[in-house]
């Protein structure tokens, strides 16, 4: 059952897997209510992006002025540890809480990491917001953020719609 | 128990969410990122037949779970973990806005700037719309936003995420030192 599964849905796996974004394909089948450990999870970043304004508008205009040391430390700290904890999960080989094996996919460079990142640089210093903050900001009360995400949604759409077109 | 309240320093903040990534890996083989969420939402709402959206985005629902989580914490955070008064910034960031009669700084995002209000004037509108616009179309063609690349893939030593991350400050180097003046001046 569960091989005849993952064959039949390989075209589909394919398609999630673009730009190797949401990859982690998990061939365990949980009840829907597992997912509140995520929503849990993205509790814990929420107050942190809360806490150490790293929602604030006025941080990320600091960040980009060189005005504040804040936010290099913040990403700066976060990979340091990232780097380590990743390390430390491949030479022990850990497995998840499920028992499966963790797994890493590499990232393939084109040239809308170069294209799209600037573009994204712009809209984060108009916003002062990548994603994760859109939704904290509206978490915290921002309600007009809601329409910083919908416009978000319509550019991720937009991007969809041209992907064909765009020099990658 | 005060500290909860005060701004944390980069070094609680950043240590905590570098622990993120293997929290994700370690209770479901998950990778840290945020900007698949609004691919995923495309692809449950508005696919329209387009080939980055026909997928069984039920596969990925775990991460719209994770974005309402982030959502939830603001809200937390906002309402029952601070006491914070004005934010304070930089006095040259404080001057230059005050030139540009941005003035709000009650909470984290400036209400001169990003309020109904606002929305209707030029400026506002440019902000709220066009920003979010850029965010949606520039992470999902650079393949993920700070977390996917700046967090996930440096913290797997993937060098195209290196260089999204060094566009990623290009970008808004540009616009925050040369356009968003002209922008906030409208």
């Amino acid at each position: 059952m569960k091989n005849e599964e993952t064959t039949t849905n390989t075209a589909d796996y394919q398609q999630r897997t673009l730009d190797s974004m949401c990859i982690n394909e998990s061939q365990l089948k949980h009840p829907w209510w597992h997912n509140f450990k995520y929503l849990l999870a993205g509790s814990l970043l929420g107050i942190i992006f809360y806490k150490a304004e790293i929602i604030s508008w006025f941080r990320i205009q600091e960040m980009f002025r060189f005005q504040s040391f804040h936010m290099y430390g913040v990403i700066g700290s976060a990979v340091i540890v990232g780097i380590i904890s990743v390390q430390v999960i491949k030479r022990t080989g850990v497995k998840t809480i499920y028992g499966e094996d963790i797994e890493f996919h590499p990232k393939s460079f084109n040239k809308g990491q170069i294209f799209g990142g600037v573009l994204f640089g712009c809209g984060w210093a108009m916003t002062g917001a990548c994603p994760g903050p859109l939704f904290a900001q509206i978490g915290s009360g921002a309600m007009v953020v809601i329409i910083s995400l919908l416009s978000a949604i319509a550019g991720t759409w937009v991007y969809g719609l041209l992907r064909d077109k765009l020099p990658h | 128990m005060n500290w909860i309240f005060e701004p944390w320093p980069w070094y609680v903040a950043g240590p905590l969410i570098g622990l993120l990534v293997p929290l994700l890996l370690l209770i479901g083989n998950k990778t840290f990122g945020i900007s698949s969420s609004l691919r995923h939402i495309c692809a449950a709402c508005i696919p329209a037949n387009i080939p980055l959206f026909k997928y069984d985005w039920k596969k990925e629902v775990w991460n719209l779970f994770f974005v309402a989580g982030i959502a939830t914490g603001g809200c937390v955070a906002a309402y029952l973990l601070t006491n914070q008064g004005p934010v304070d910034m930089h006095p040259k960031l404080a001057e230059e806005l005050a030139s540009y009669n941005v003035n709000g700084r009650a909470g984290l995002v400036p209400s001169d700037l990003f309020s109904f209000n606002s929305l209707l004037s030029l400026r506002g509108f440019l902000l709220i719309v066009g920003g979010g616009f850029f965010v949606g179309f520039g992470t999902r063609y650079a393949g993920g936003c700070t977390s996917g690349h700046s967090i996930s893939g440096l913290s797997n030593l993937q060098w195209p995420s290196l260089i999204a991350t060094i566009c990623f400050m290009l970008g808004g180097l540009i616009m925050a030192n040369y356009i968003l003046p002209l922008l906030l001046a409208l």
